[in-house]
């Protein structure tokens, strides 16, 4: 077998277990809770019937293994179970599907992040290319600045200083997003425009200081000085020789970062309100909803794993040693 | 003797511990210097927070959200309480839980991180699984998560991001412990018959200690944000204990008329983790250390 087709098999396996290992403490989560789950929602004044009533409307009274592997394959085909909201009083009409308060939410959380890739990603490479190119002079100090200080920043003080000059002072968007599930495209991408540019400023500071730090290492390798001392020209440098080996990092950069949006997207739904997975999570832990907590952590992880697994493989599919073995 | 060689011998003399911190902190740059005074401010505020404040951290003062005036500097809260006492109280509150988790953070992963270095044995292989799986989940959901399940609370949030945040801790002890390990002087050490508790404070501990150090500082910072962020959400630290996160959520509303209150408790949490992230900075420069992860 080719190498390179073994390595990513590898990854990809070890990719999978770590998933299913995940999937397991998030189950387990629930199961270690003290007193049990029916307990701390009903208290300790509760009659061993209702605790046993209360278990059984919920299916909690199986033996957990049966539960986690329903779980999980409910999971992979997007059924999460029942939420609890509404639980103790149990009627038909009340329950509610953990898929159907999600699916839309889910689609909401996309569409932002997916805004802010749009944004971030061409603009966190050309600047970092150019904080490279142009390393020490004042361009590079001031981005390497204000950079330090957004990484260094919570989200929402980044947040409500946008809040405070754009939606306030400038008057020129909305303080919160307020988005249903009419609203149309175009005004769905107005109203979320201030969440994307608090994640594009967020995201943007890691993957411009990445995307700096691997241009430099690249261009300081030996192959680079060569072609320099041959006397090609500074392009010809960077668009024939530098670019086609840059290509590995920056995917790697770029896949990483947008890992590190899938936390950031949590506290910025809560600060504009917007109708995410990421406020959902947080609603869901205030009322300690377990089905919809972990519904939430799974697709959460899942999208972080996935995403850093990817990284690790666009790493070894574009690694010259390993697609040319000697 | 003569006079030159006097002269000589008392320069000849060795700088007391003092003096070359002195001259240690002189050659700092400006931002390291920066970053240590307000570091230094943030901690006096902490410790004599009593002192400082005008008010008490849950005294009511006056009507609910009273402009600025001379006696409440920035105004009052949401139901009457000095906001500026109430930053100086939050600082502490944040800060002390802040330091109580690393400190637990780093007696766990660091004991196991050097442990599993210097035995290599199947303590080791287990530990490091794990610990890849815990760090597979995003620290901020999966405290959340956990966080549903114990219930909120101060020792909870505590214990639930010690726990997380000692994953970090035991991999960066771990390696470095384990770069030592192999050198040829533990071995020699080894073959001398010296015991494992003499080895790990004599031999690895001191060369891995500005590494630690270094981490320490990121760790902080980037539990601090946490504790804020998930004070901030409404799942860290509960009211009425002031805090920075959950004082930023309670006024937040503040900032559609154009008041600033929300951005004070959040600019604190911004200066002290720019601060801390500059002097790390300096930190690392200087020592060198070996670091790979963020």
């Amino acid at each position: 077998m080719h190498p390179v087709v073994k390595t990513v098999l590898q990854r990809l396996g070890l990719g999978f277990l770590t998933l299913l290992a995940v999937s397991v403490i998030i189950f387990s989560s629930l199961e270690l809770m003290p007193g049990g789950f029916a307990q701390s929602i009903l208290g300790q004044g509760a009659t061993p019937e209702t605790v046993e009533a209360f278990n059984r409307s919920l299916g909690l009274d199986r033996p957990p293994v049966t539960r986690y592997f329903e779980w999980v394959t409910g999971a992979v085909q997007g059924d999460f179970g029942k939420s609890f909201a509404g639980a103790g009083g149990w009627r038909e009409e009340n329950i509610r599907y953990v898929s159907n308060i999600i699916g839309p939410r889910l689609y909401n959380t996309f569409f932002l992040a997916a805004m802010t890739a749009v944004i971030a990603v061409p603009l966190a490479l050309i600047l970092g290319l150019l904080a490279a190119l142009y390393r020490n002079s004042w361009f590079d100090r001031i981005v390497n600045a204000v950079t330090l200080t957004t990484i260094a920043s919570p989200e929402f003080f980044v947040a409500y200083i946008l809040v405070f000059f754009f939606a306030v002072k400038l008057r020129w968007f909305a303080p919160l997003s307020t988005i249903s599930d009419t609203t149309p495209f175009l005004q769905h991408m107005y109203k979320g425009a201030l969440p994307a540019l608090t994640l594009t400023l967020v995201i943007i500071a890691h993957m411009m200081r990445m995307t700096r730090a691997s241009i430099i290492s690249l261009l300081s390798s030996p192959y680079i000085e060569m072609a320099k001392l041959k006397g090609l020209t500074g392009r010809q440098v960077i668009l024939r020789h530098a670019l086609p080996n840059a290509w590995a990092p920056i995917a790697t950069v770029i896949a990483f970062n947008l890992a590190y949006l899938v936390v950031g997207v949590v506290v910025v739904e809560v600060v504009f309100t917007y109708p995410g997975i990421g406020q959902l999570m947080v609603d869901s832990v205030s009322s300690r909803d377990m089905p919809v907590a972990q519904a939430c952590a799974l697709i959460f992880a899942a999208t972080y794993i996935l995403l850093n697994l990817s990284a690790d493989i666009i790493a070894i599919v574009t690694n010259p040693r390993l697609l040319h073995p000697k | 003797m003569s006079v030159e060689t006097q002269d000589i011998l008392s320069r000849r003399t060795k700088r007391t511990w003092t003096q070359s911190t002195v001259r240690l902190l002189k050659s700092a740059p400006f931002s390291a210097k920066f970053g240590m005074a307000v570091i230094a401010f943030y901690v006096f505020c902490a410790l004599f927070a009593p002192i400082i404040a005008p008010y008490s951290e849950s005294e009511i003062v006056g009507k609910a959200y009273g402009a600025p005036s001379w006696q409440n500097w920035f105004g009052l809260d949401q139901i009457g309480r000095d906001t500026l006492s109430r930053v100086i109280y939050g600082g502490r509150n944040t800060i002390g839980i802040a330091l109580i988790t690393v400190l637990i953070s780093f007696f766990i992963g660091g004991s196991l991180g050097i442990y599993a270095a210097v035995t290599r044995g199947w303590m080791d292989q287990i530990v490091s699984r794990l610990v890849d799986i815990l760090m597979s989940i995003p620290v901020l959901i999966f405290a959340l998560m956990l966080l549903a399940m114990a219930g909120k609370s101060v020792w909870n949030l505590i214990f639930i991001l010690a726990l997380l945040d000692s994953t970090r801790v035991f991999r960066l002890a771990r390696n470095t412990a384990l770069s030592v390990a192999v050198q040829d002087f533990v071995e020699a050490a080894r073959l001398r018959g010296e015991k494992m508790l003499w080895i790990v404070f004599r031999e690895i501990v001191p060369n891995i200690l500005p590494t630690l150090i270094a981490e320490f500082g990121l760790r902080f910072s980037f539990v601090f944000l946490t504790i804020a962020a998930l004070s901030f959400l409404g799942v860290g630290i509960q009211p009425p204990t002031a805090d920075w996160g959950s004082m930023v959520a309670e006024s937040k509303t503040l900032i559609t008329f154009g008041k600033i209150q929300p951005l004070i408790p959040a600019a604190a949490i911004a200066l002290l983790t720019v601060a801390v992230n500059f002097v790390v900075d300096w930190f690392l420069q200087k020592t060198s250390g070996l670091r790979d992860e963020k």
